[in-house]
């Protein structure tokens, strides 16, 4: 079957974000970009499935400015086979990135969807579901685990007291959690081999999709800030103070 | 303006995540709350006990059990027309559903929120809390997930809603429940303890969180774990607290062995006191923490599991 992997770029998790003086936002000129952690993750899960011989074709799709192209090579270099890049300068938000993607699955008729669980920038954690929606697909999120037989995808999902087993009808949307495989690096000559692989270019009005926000920024604020407290010697200092000053034991 | 609520449960009643988004849908007008599921006559009639529900609606139907996304998404939608507001807590199974109404609905979801200004206005935590968006919605319907954290729950009694039985509708086949497999555990769930301790990288390997289960008990403490202990494989990833695991906002925090790193701060900094026990003066837990100890936890966890055995 055919999987499609939609990629994020994303500040990388590394950077240490600061809000813009001005409150219109997150800083982001001159920040390292890379691939949201999750979507890495999404990556490896389809060229794992590719690698078994479930997997015969899998499609990196991205979307955003030019960029974004980079974020479809570093998939290409994992291990994907082409690539899309819906390009604009419009800011996208998940229910956009879904019907954008509903637009492709159409296109491309694939069995699978693999995407992150959420991206680290707007922490939405909504994409997949939606895309599931839109398409009346079942969904697997926050997957540990995946097994394919027949028509029927098992995921073991990681939820709050623990995890959880649920069985899916074909086609489906999986949405990955840390611990469902540890994403590979690139190697060289797969980084050389992804620069010959296509990328196909489009726009959102190629497939009709109008992909104005509904959610309006009006400010993002720093959060209130903690301040460092004190030391304490030893663990009876600190006991004593626990009780007698910040009275919470 | 009248908010649904879909509502979490189990055996104790309703969950506290839950009361946090009644608290919150309190703050936008008239709410009715929504229990859905199988054997529903405890989760109802607690559902009718908290303050500010005025109607609870009981979808009883095999299909509902499980809070299934793709089941429980299709039974919000078919009640969407009767309400402004659609909300559930920022939890595992808030964050399956939501996203599907939202999308039925053509609406883009307003996660994870931590205030409400008005009917359409709203603040939010983005890159792991190091930002808090206030963000317009120019939906007609809003889709709402509610950071517990950031509401106090309302309380479990003092209520008197009504109670209606509702239709489940049709609900759609492609997707079954299978199995649970839940920690089980004498202790409180991360999101509604009053105390966690949390143990990181530090504690060197699983077998070492067993220093933290003396004074868990001692203190009624719930036990959590930063993501470089759950992707290290000492704990499962259910300890997690972080920006990809639980927010948490306890009273006390007590952090083992936890650097600081941004995405664990994102979890737990709204905590009441933090306390932090690191053999690196130089770590950034403390630059957070209201109350530090410069020692290696393998000699500072035995003396305070003692310390608080005398006192």
């Amino acid at each position: 079957m055919k999987i499609l992997v939609p990629v994020k770029r994303v500040v990388d998790y590394n950077v240490k974000v600061r809000v813009k003086t001005d409150g219109t936002g997150i800083e982001t000129a001159g920040v390292k970009m890379s691939m949201n952690p999750f979507d890495e993750i999404a990556v490896e899960e389809a060229v794992r499935l590719k690698e078994k011989g479930i997997a015969t074709e899998i499609v990196a799709i991205s979307m955003g400015v030019a960029q974004c192209a980079e974020t479809i090579r570093t998939a290409l270099a994992m291990g994907a086979d082409r690539g899309i890049l819906v390009e604009t300068d419009v800011e996208l938000q998940p229910l956009a990135v879904a019907k954008l993607l509903k637009a492709i699955v159409e296109q491309e008729q694939p069995g699978l969807v693999i995407l992150g669980k959420q991206a680290i920038d707007d922490d939405m954690s909504a994409t997949g579901q939606m895309l599931a929606a839109l398409l009346g697909w079942s969904q697997g999120t926050f997957a540990s685990k995946l097994e394919i037989a027949d028509d029927t995808l098992t995921v073991t999902r990681e939820v709050d007291g623990g995890l959880e087993t649920v069985a899916l009808t074909l086609p489906s949307i999986v949405t990955t959690d840390l611990r469902l495989n540890e994403p590979r690096y690139a190697s060289l000559p797969n980084i050389m081999k992804a620069r010959k692989k296509p990328i196909d270019n489009k726009k959102p009005a190629d497939y009709g999709v109008d992909p104005t926000p509904r959610l309006t920024t009006i400010k993002v604020e720093e959060p209130a800030k903690r301040k460092a407290g004190q030391k304490v010697g030893s663990i009876a200092e600190l006991v004593s103070k626990l009780k007698t000053e910040a009275k919470v034991i | 303006m009248t908010a649904l609520v879909l509502l979490e449960f189990d055996a104790t009643g309703i969950k506290q995540p839950s009361r946090s988004a009644v608290a919150a849908a309190v703050a936008l007008g008239d709410v009715h709350a929504l229990v859905a599921g199988v054997d529903l006559a405890a989760a109802a009639a607690a559902a009718a006990k908290l303050p500010g529900v005025s109607k609870v609606l009981v979808a009883e139907a095999a299909g509902l059990d499980h809070q299934m996304a793709e089941q429980t998404s299709a039974l919000l939608v078919s009640l969407a027309p009767a309400y402004t507001h659609l909300l559930a807590a920022t939890t595992a199974v808030g964050k399956n559903i939501m996203p599907r109404v939202a999308a039925l609905l053509d609406v883009q979801p307003i996660s994870d929120i931590a205030a409400v200004v008005d009917a359409d206005t709203f603040v939010r935590p983005i890159y792991a809390g190091n930002g808090m968006a206030t963000v317009k919605s120019s939906d007609a319907k809003k889709v709402i997930t509610v950071r517990a954290a950031s509401f106090d729950p309302v309380a479990a009694e003092g209520g008197s809603a009504a109670v209606e039985s509702i239709s489940a509708g049709d609900l759609p086949s492609i997707s079954r429940f299978v199995s649970a497999e839940l920690s089980k555990s004498e202790r409180p769930e991360l999101t509604a303890a009053r105390i966690v301790i949390s143990g990181g990288r530090g504690m060197q390997n699983g077998d070492n969180f067993k220093l933290l289960d003396p004074i868990a008990d001692k203190l009624g403490a719930a036990v959590g774990a930063s993501r470089a202990a759950v992707d290290a494989g000492f704990v499962p990833n259910e300890f997690q607290v972080g920006q990809t695991g639980k927010i948490v906002a306890p009273e006390l925090y007590i952090a083992v062995g936890i650097s600081g790193a941004i995405q664990h701060l994102a979890g737990m900094k709204d905590s009441k006191v933090i306390v932090a026990i690191n053999k690196d003066e130089e770590a950034p837990i403390f630059q957070v923490a209201d109350y530090g100890l410069v020692a290696d936890l393998f000699t500072a966890l035995p003396e305070l599991a003692a310390e608080l055995e005398r006192s």
